[in-house]
């Protein structure tokens, strides 16, 4: 038994009482804009020891040797570890343990953890990690990923090589298609690293137990994925290692790889005390990976008219010195490559690479989104060249329901691309500027123009995104759901290990639990890991997956509550249902309180809930049924831009998007208008700016996400066509809009400057220049 | 560390005097920013929050008016918009509402980045600025003495700023600033100017275009020499007034923009400024009329 710290999570009673498809409010909702919600970094517990990471300075370095000496010597030291204390494992990674738990004899990166300290403050612990002596030998960072490419075998960062993954998609007889191409149009495109800039820094607590484990409390995406890592290098087993979503401030794809986990378990399995730890913005720039950085090289064929006859393509995606999720980025952006388009021959070349750049992995649209940019930017090319505008040149090519991606795979559900298009085209123009007002133009209130040189622009873009985890991943949910009167009220108890991550679930399990069993009061437990595997939240899966898992729990129930209604009420009906606290009878009526026919009885059911399986890509032809599912987004952007000074102001962004069924409008809405801006920050200012292999920017000083100056008002159409397959027909919509925004805004700003604009995020100097 | 708390201008004099190692902190948007990431270890924080006195403005006979160093952006806005266009200007475009309650003028310059918002439209206006220490009393520093380099400025171990001073607004002002970003951003570059039309003359301010902000003085006599002040603005010298702006900066390169960009960025706002300001001037000539 463990004393619980201060600002753990509780059990919370889900406000309104909507079910699936009312716009219910959240229930951190107003202690998150009061300042009331405890984050991870609020986590507090009495005497416990702050802990602290020394980090690389190096891009590439050996380490000769590490003095902790003076550390320990400094008052108010209780430990000071190195990968000697590694108790287990010395290495972990999402898909290949391949991260040192702190780094043996080499580091790969800038920011790579050497050693860690606890103290009774954490300006000690700061103090006396600056203290540690570690002896350098500084090395050439490896830094160009074409080159590693070139050369895999002597440019290795890691001992497997320098490739991480390299998967092609070969389709169609290519020699032919570009004999018969007419048009040929190509293009290099390049995406920086986006950062998922969440608000709450890596933060978490470990507490040692009685019983010679441990317990959690760590913002993360994945519970039990962070178990079955940190178990092992903690040199525990699994059941020892109790673990509990703590308040989590954004995720984005950054909290998928461990951080702090088993840093704050080794402090405080050696020094027997709680242990907390927490980055500062700066730390928490090299505390997690990013968006991997892209170099692309697109050549299509076409008709006249513009129908796409070939494509090819090179992605290269530089995913830094250790796996992390590099080998499903890579895929994604095979599959993906070419987004939504019939083309009927195809050559892909897709790389994951090593390097001593910044670690990277999953971040919000995963893969798509870079191949996305490119795609996108070859369709306006494309339709340059054939004289047809670019919602046409979509058109034209557009999958519907019944096409093949890529990789072979029908799409077997709705997918609506081109009445999108043509609902996205008829939404009505913003009116010019009004320039009276500074903040509607190019530079706001710091007042570049008063008008001139502003000239507007239009542009459309499309992103294709799976849904779930791909593959041949089980990736399925747990969840357990009760149902019992507490204070004379049925009351429905949801218990997952599903992160909320500031998506909504929370929200959306209360909602499915309200539907399906007809009751008011929902309680939701704390994640945890005391209940079965959720899977990630990531990849736009929980609504899907745990969503899935709630409705299971929820049928068990409620087929336990019906039989218990029958016994009691000793007819044989066969028509009744839960709604409104009450039994009903489709053709007598409501028969019972639900809470009389639980009388003090608890019904409890739990369900795993799996989607249907998957297939890796074909190693050679990159061929196979690899999706769960698949969701389509469209933008389009009007910008107006100060073509002088090469400043940009997004003056609206429309979106159409297939949702399949709308589960929470107010969330969705939510989630698209927030996708749109990752986006938005993609296309015109979010880069972490890497000169040798190290960060020149980390800080939000320098490394800019948009402001609601920057973020313009959004006009959406959201469609509900169901996917048969799919709990209540609802598609993954967190990743979608993140993908389409950036072409859009791109093309717009080509569209009002005639600049090529090959390279996001766009700055000032490419414009102007 | 120590916290001084001084509660009169003379207890800050006094307190400074005595640890002149104590960190003088008014707003503290510079100096909390900068204890978080340990960049400075202080021995000792001296508050001026207390000091009634760095928190008024008053307008002085002679027309000009002297606003204390501890007057946050917002007043600024609110209440002196009339007096100091172009600092007002400036002002506005500071961080976001949070930071532009707590932040001040003497904190910009005390801090002295050559990215400050406040001294470019400082320097265009013919700002001085007022500092004291017990020893030596008031020193007045005009604003093109004060900076020094990155950072860097005139004040003594000893000294503190008071107040500054700037000359009554003798014809337009504006100021203008560069960001990646539509707000909350510090300047890539900026640049303000001052018209003084009765005296045939126009002041200008640069900002993260060289280690110090600076004036374009070829800029400034150019313009006092080949503009008909009864007249429209001629484009052409429009167009040089821009390019003797962009030849005044040393600019760098680094993650906010590269020297080119800076230098080509300072010669559209200053030829875009200029216009407006000219326009402003020929309209009030002509109500005049
Ligand atoms: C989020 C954010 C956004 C920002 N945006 C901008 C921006 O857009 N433009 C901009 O110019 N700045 C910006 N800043 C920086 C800062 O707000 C300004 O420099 C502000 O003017 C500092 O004023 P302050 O009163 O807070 O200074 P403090 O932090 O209190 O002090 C700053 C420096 O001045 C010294 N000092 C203060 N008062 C005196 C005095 N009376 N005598 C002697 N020395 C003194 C201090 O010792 C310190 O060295 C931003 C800061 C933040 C945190």
């Amino acid at each position: 038994m463990t004393t619980v710290p201060v600002s753990a999570a509780k059990d919370v009673v889900a406000p309104g009482r909507g079910g699936v498809g009312d716009s219910v409010l959240r229930p951190d909702g107003t202690l998150k804009v009061t300042g009331e919600f405890a984050y991870a970094s609020d986590l507090w517990i009495d005497g416990m020891l702050f802990g602290v990471t020394l980090r690389s300075p190096h891009a590439r370095a050996r380490i000769r040797s590490i003095d902790v000496g003076p550390a320990l010597a400094v008052p108010g030291v209780e430990a000071v570890l190195t990968h000697e204390d590694v108790p287990g494992r010395k290495v972990y990674g999402l898909e290949h343990a391949d991260q040192p738990v702190l780094a043996i004899g080499e580091v790969r990166h800038q920011g790579e953890p050497i050693a860690l300290v606890a103290a009774d403050h954490p300006e000690t612990a700061r103090h006396a990690a600056e203290q540690i002596r570690v002896g350098w030998e500084v090395l050439e960072p490896i830094t160009d990923a074409r080159a590693v490419i070139a050369d895999p075998d002597s440019l290795r960062v890691q001992d497997r090589g320098g490739i991480a993954r390299h998967q092609p998609v070969r389709v169609g007889d290519m020699v032919a298609a570009r004999a018969r191409a007419e048009v040929v149009v190509s293009g290099d495109f390049s995406v920086g690293i986006q950062d998922q800039a969440f608000l709450g820094p890596e933060s978490g607590l470990a507490v040692p137990g009685e019983d010679g484990g441990i317990d959690l409390f760590v913002a993360t995406q994945w519970l039990h994925n962070d178990l079955r890592q940190i178990a092992p290098c903690l040199g525990l087993p699994d059941e020892k290692v109790r673990m509990t979503l703590a308040g989590v401030g954004g995720a984005f794809g950054g909290r998928e790889d461990l951080s702090m986990q088993i840093h704050a378990g080794m402090l405080a399995l050696r020094t027997g005390r709680p242990v907390k730890i927490v980055y500062n913005r700066y730390e928490s720039f090299f505390g997690h990976v990013h968006r991997h950085p892209a170099l692309m090289r697109y050549e299509y064929g076409a008709t006249r008219d513009g129908r796409i006859l070939y494509a090819d393509a090179e992605i290269v995606l530089d995913g830094g010195a250790y796996t992390s999720s590099t080998l499903a980025v890579v895929a994604n952006a095979a599959s993906l490559g070419l987004g939504p388009y019939e083309i009927p021959n195809i050559e892909i070349d897709a790389y994951g690479v090593y390097t001593n750049n910044p670690p990277c992995g999953a971040m919000r649209g995963f893969g798509a989104v870079q191949a996305c940019f490119a795609y996108e930017s070859m369709m306006d090319r494309l339709g340059e060249a054939c004289g047809v505008g670019p919602v046409e040149i979509r058109r034209i090519n557009a999958v519907g329901q019944g096409s093949k991606l890529a990789t072979g795979q029908v799409i077997d559900s709705p997918a609506p691309l081109a009445d999108m298009l043509t609902r996205l085209e008829a939404m009505p123009l913003p009116a010019p500027p009004d320039t009276a007002d500074l903040r509607n133009l190019p530079g706001g209130v710091s007042q570049t123009t008063h008008g001139e040189g502003v000239a507007r622009g239009v542009g459309y873009g499309v992103g294709i995104k799976n849904i779930c985890f791909s593959e041949g991943f089980d990736d399925y949910s747990t969840a357990r759901v009760r149902l019992e009167v507490v204070g004379g009220e049925a009351t429905a108890v949801v218990h997952t290990a599903a992160a909320e991550v500031g998506q909504g679930l929370v929200t959306l399990q209360a909602q499915i639990a309200r539907t399906e069993l007809g009751v008011d009061r929902v309680v939701i437990q704390p994640a945890d890991n005391g209940v079965g595997d959720a899977g990630s939240s990531s990849a736009s899966r929980q609504s899907y997956m745990t969503g899935g898992a709630v409705k299971a729990a929820c049928e068990a129930v409620r087929a336990d509550v019906l039989a218990l209604a029958r016994e009691r009420l000793g007819g044989t009906y066969e028509d009744l249902s839960l709604i409104g606290g009450k039994v009903v009878s489709a053709s007598a009526g409501a028969l019972a309180e639900i809470a009389d026919v639980l009388g003090d009885r608890v019904v409890e059911q739990t369900r795993e809930y799996h989607h249907r399986p998957t297939v890796a890509m074909d190693p050679v032809t990159g061929q196979g049924d690899t999706h769960v599912q698949l969701a389509l987004c469209v933008h389009r952007a009007v910008v107006d831009v100060d073509v002088e000074l090469g400043l940009v102001k997004v003056v609206e962004l429309a979106a159409v998007q297939d949702v399949g069924k709308i589960m929470n409008r107010l969330s969705l809405e939510g989630q698209i208008h927030g996708g749109s801006a990752q986006g938005l920050g993609l296309a015109l200012m979010e880069e972490i700016v890497v000169q040798d292999g190290l960060v020149r920017n980390p800080s939000f000083t320098d490394y800019l996400i948009p402001t609601i100056l920057d973020m313009p008002p959004m006009r959406l159409d959201i469609l509900e066509s169901p996917d048969p397959a799919a709990p209540y027909g609802l598609r993954g919509a967190g990743e979608p809009p993140t993908l389409s925004s950036t072409p859009a805004i791109v093309a717009a700003v080509r569209d009002a400057t005639g600049r090529a604009l090959t390279r996001v995020p766009i700055r000032p100097e490419h414009i102007c220049r | 560390m120590d916290f001084l708390r001084p509660t009169s201008w003379e207890e800050a004099l006094a307190a400074k005097a005595e640890r002149p190692e104590a960190l003088p902190i008014q707003g503290g948007t510079d100096v909390m920013v900068e204890l978080n990431f340990g960049v400075h270890r202080p021995a000792a924080l001296l508050d001026l929050g207390p000091v009634r006195e760095l928190a008024t403005w008053e307008p002085l006979p002679d027309g000009s008016v002297r606003v204390g160093a501890g007057v946050p952006y917002a007043r600024l806005i609110a209440e002196l918009g009339d007096r100091m266009p172009g600092l007002a200007q400036a002002a506005r475009t500071v961080g976001s509402p949070q930071i532009r309650n707590r932040g001040t003028v003497g904190g910009n310059l005390g801090a002295a980045s050559p990215a400050g918002d406040a001294h470019p439209p400082l320097l265009a206006a013919g700002a001085a600025y007022e500092v004291e220490s017990a020893a030596q009393g008031v020193r007045s520093i005009p604003a093109t003495e004060f900076y020094l380099g990155v950072k860097r400025n005139a004040l003594r171990p000893d000294e503190l700023i008071r107040a500054f001073r700037l000359p009554p607004v003798a014809g337009p002002q504006y100021f203008s600033k560069i960001g990646t970003r539509n707000a909350m951003v510090i300047a890539v570059c900026s640049f303000s100017i001052a018209l003084f039309p009765s005296e045939r003359r126009v002041g200008t301010g640069l900002g993260s275009a060289a280690p110090t902000p600076l004036r374009a003085y070829a800029a400034e006599e150019f313009l006092a020499d080949a503009a008909d002040w009864d007249g429209d603005l001629d484009e052409a010298v429009a167009g040089r007034f821009g390019e003797l702006v962009g030849a005044a900066a040393s600019p760098i390169d680094d993650v906010r923009g590269t020297a080119e960009y800076r230098r080509h960025a300072l010669g559209v706002m200053a030829r875009r400024t200029l216009a407006w300001a000219w326009n402003d001037h020929r309209k009030g000539a002509l109500e005049c009329a």
